[in-house]
């Protein structure tokens, strides 16, 4: 079944420089480890392929279920150099979370932790 | 002085950037215990912003509502033994120093010792240190500051927790730094109380873990969270408190009564905010593996952190430089469907167009043009739909002013000549502001020298 991130995970993004960053937590250790294995740099690089130009970098923090992901060039000049609405990346979190992801459905309870 | 006095030490954050609210430092203050009240003020952007002023007027640059919070909670804090530590300083901490030291006088506070760090502004000294061999090469470009000096506007280093701690093993009841690194802020007391030094790395790093979970305020405590309708009460929300102990490990809270939430997933998102590579969190103190964190509920709203590992600190700071980088300016248009989507472009197509009539021209970087309501923040990932109206927001850039400056006048004509539906046209002509743009570089530790003045503040 189609499942949005945001039932199995959450997430946090702001700025780094001229790019910004997405941190993505899963609720449980089943969760993560379809984070880690679903989630790689060319998946999440084409869900911004609209908003992050330049090369995506992932790093991975199993001790907080988590993945960090770099985008570079995603907010038209960062700081005070860009007109975006976004300019500090803020809702990139949020919006790695409606990615969708197809998991089996007997799996789900496991994902959702009590979250 | 350095002995271990009291365990566990807390140190809270009520200020997790300027503009923040009021409350957060008044309510941490009035409602449980504390020893500690740090507020953050800076970001990259702040130091911009303060350089602009500080251009305007020279006793200005430095955060001035840290001035009115000061005169709004200092009588509790000195009844209380509360001390403060901010970074309010901007580009300015003596001008800061002076007008805290003008409220407290005012206030009639006897016996209060204000601290100012210096040392962090390294601006006068560029052309001597690009000398005698610092590059200061651009972190993310690689290029030597050499291609901008002449636009620099302001050049910072940031500086870590020994500077607060000296300033606060003098007998400061308010710390002004200037730009020291947020985490600093909890690290300086933290260090002060148990007397860590620069090899106590694990401790160090677990300090900086600490900081860098409340520096921003409620942002760990509820606030900005994936699950907000899981939080209680956001209006009361409650800001953060680490409880430090002696062997580093601490717990993340708030007091009671307060609204928000504290579980291991409000924490891990703060975490995770502004991230790099976990393994290397990089401070001027001390390099914090994030990935050696340990966290556990230890009752209600409170988070137990344990297991923090670090590594020596490299030899170099990190400066914060901003320089002068042409102009920008933009507005906005609310437009009213049907088919807002499409006026609203038309509108943006209109306004470049009379501006191309007039001879002013932009390249396509250069533009932003966004159709806010239609799926700007998360372009690309939803499908725009069909909305009933659209804010145009619609700006440019520019190393010419009088161009940005031409620009603003084909706005607010669209509400006569162009598609029906315009209106929202507020906040008068789009003037151009100047951009100050930020270069991120390193400095070699052995050139930069912070001094720590304390002294008592004559009524």
């Amino acid at each position: 079944m189609k499942v949005q991130l945001s039932t199995i995970a959450y997430a946090r993004s702001g700025d780094k420089g001229d790019g910004s960053n997405v941190g993505i937590a899963a609720y449980t250790q089943e969760g993560y480890e379809l984070l880690r294995r679903e989630l790689t740099v060319e998946r999440v690089k084409q869900h911004f392929a609209a908003i992050a130009r330049g090369n995506v970098t992932r790093y991975e923090a199993p001790n907080l279920l988590a993945l960090n992901f770099l985008l570079s060039d995603s907010l038209g000049g960062g700081g005070s150099e860009s007109l975006k609405t976004d300019a500090q990346g803020k809702t990139h979190g949020i919006g790695l979370l409606r990615m969708e992801l197809d998991v089996p459905s007997d799996l789900l309870p496991k994902l959702r932790g009590n979250g | 002085m350095s002995a271990t006095r009291r365990s566990p030490v807390l140190v809270a954050n009520g200020q997790g950037f300027w503009g923040d609210s009021p409350l957060g430092p008044v309510r941490l203050v009035r409602e449980g215990p504390l020893h500690y009240l740090t507020l953050d003020y800076l970001a990259e952007v702040t130091m911009s912003i303060m350089q602009k002023q500080k251009r305007r007027d020279p006793n200005t640059g430095y955060a001035t509502d840290f001035i009115k919070m000061l005169d709004r909670v200092m009588p509790e804090c000195m009844a209380k033994g509360i001390r403060i530590i901010a970074n309010a300083g901007g580009v300015n901490p003596d001008a800061c120093r002076r007008a805290a030291a003008d409220v407290i006088r005012k206030r009639g506070l006897k016996g209060v010792r204000v601290g100012a760090i210096a040392g962090d502004d390294i601006l006068a000294d560029l052309p001597a240190l690009i000398e005698s061999g610092e590059e200061f090469r651009n972190l993310d470009t690689g290029e030597p500051l050499t291609k901008v000096l002449d636009r620099v506007e302001c050049a910072n280093v940031y500086i870590g927790a020994f500077p607060i701690a000296e300033a606060l093993e003098k007998g400061a009841h308010v710390v002004v730094a200037g730009r020291c690194t947020d985490p600093a802020l909890v690290g300086g007391p933290i260090v002060y109380e148990f007397g860590w030094g620069p090899n106590d790395v694990d401790k160090l790093a677990a300090a900086t873990v600490a900081g860098h979970i409340v520096e921003c305020g409620a942002q760990c405590t509820g606030g900005n969270f994936s699950q907000w309708r899981e939080v209680k009460d956001m209006a009361r929300i409650g800001y953060p408190i680490a409880e430090c102990s002696p062997d580093g490990s601490f717990v993340i809270t708030k007091h009671d009564g307060t609204g928000g939430l504290v579980d291991v997933r409000t924490v891990t998102s703060q975490l995770l905010y502004e991230m790099g590579d976990p393994k290397r969190y990089i401070g001027p103190d001390v390099v914090a593996d994030f990935t050696t964190i340990r966290m556990e509920q230890a009752g209600k709203d409170r988070v137990r952190v344990t297991g923090v590992k670090g590594s020596p600190a490299t030899d170099t700071y990190k400066v914060s430089i901003a320089y002068r980088n042409g102009w920008k300016a933009q507005g906005q248009l609310t437009i009213a469907g049907p088919d807002a989507v499409a006026k609203a472009k038309l509108c943006a197509e209109v306004v470049f167009d009379r501006l191309a009539l007039d001879g002013v021209t932009f390249a396509e970087s250069e533009k932003l043009v966004e159709l806010v309501g239609s799926g700007v923040c998360h372009e690309g990932i939803v499908a725009a739909g069909d909305p009933t109206e659209v804010v145009l927001r619609i700006g440019v850039k520019s190393q010419d002013e009088k161009k940005v400056a031409r620009f603003g006048y084909e706005l607010a004509p669209l509400v006569t000549s162009g598609p029906p539906g315009v209106t929202g046209f507020a906040g008068g002509r789009p003037a151009p502001t100047e951009i100050i743009a930020y270069w991120p570089a390193l400095i070699s530790k052995r050139r930069v020298k912070t001094t720590v003045t304390v002294e008592e503040v004559a009524l």
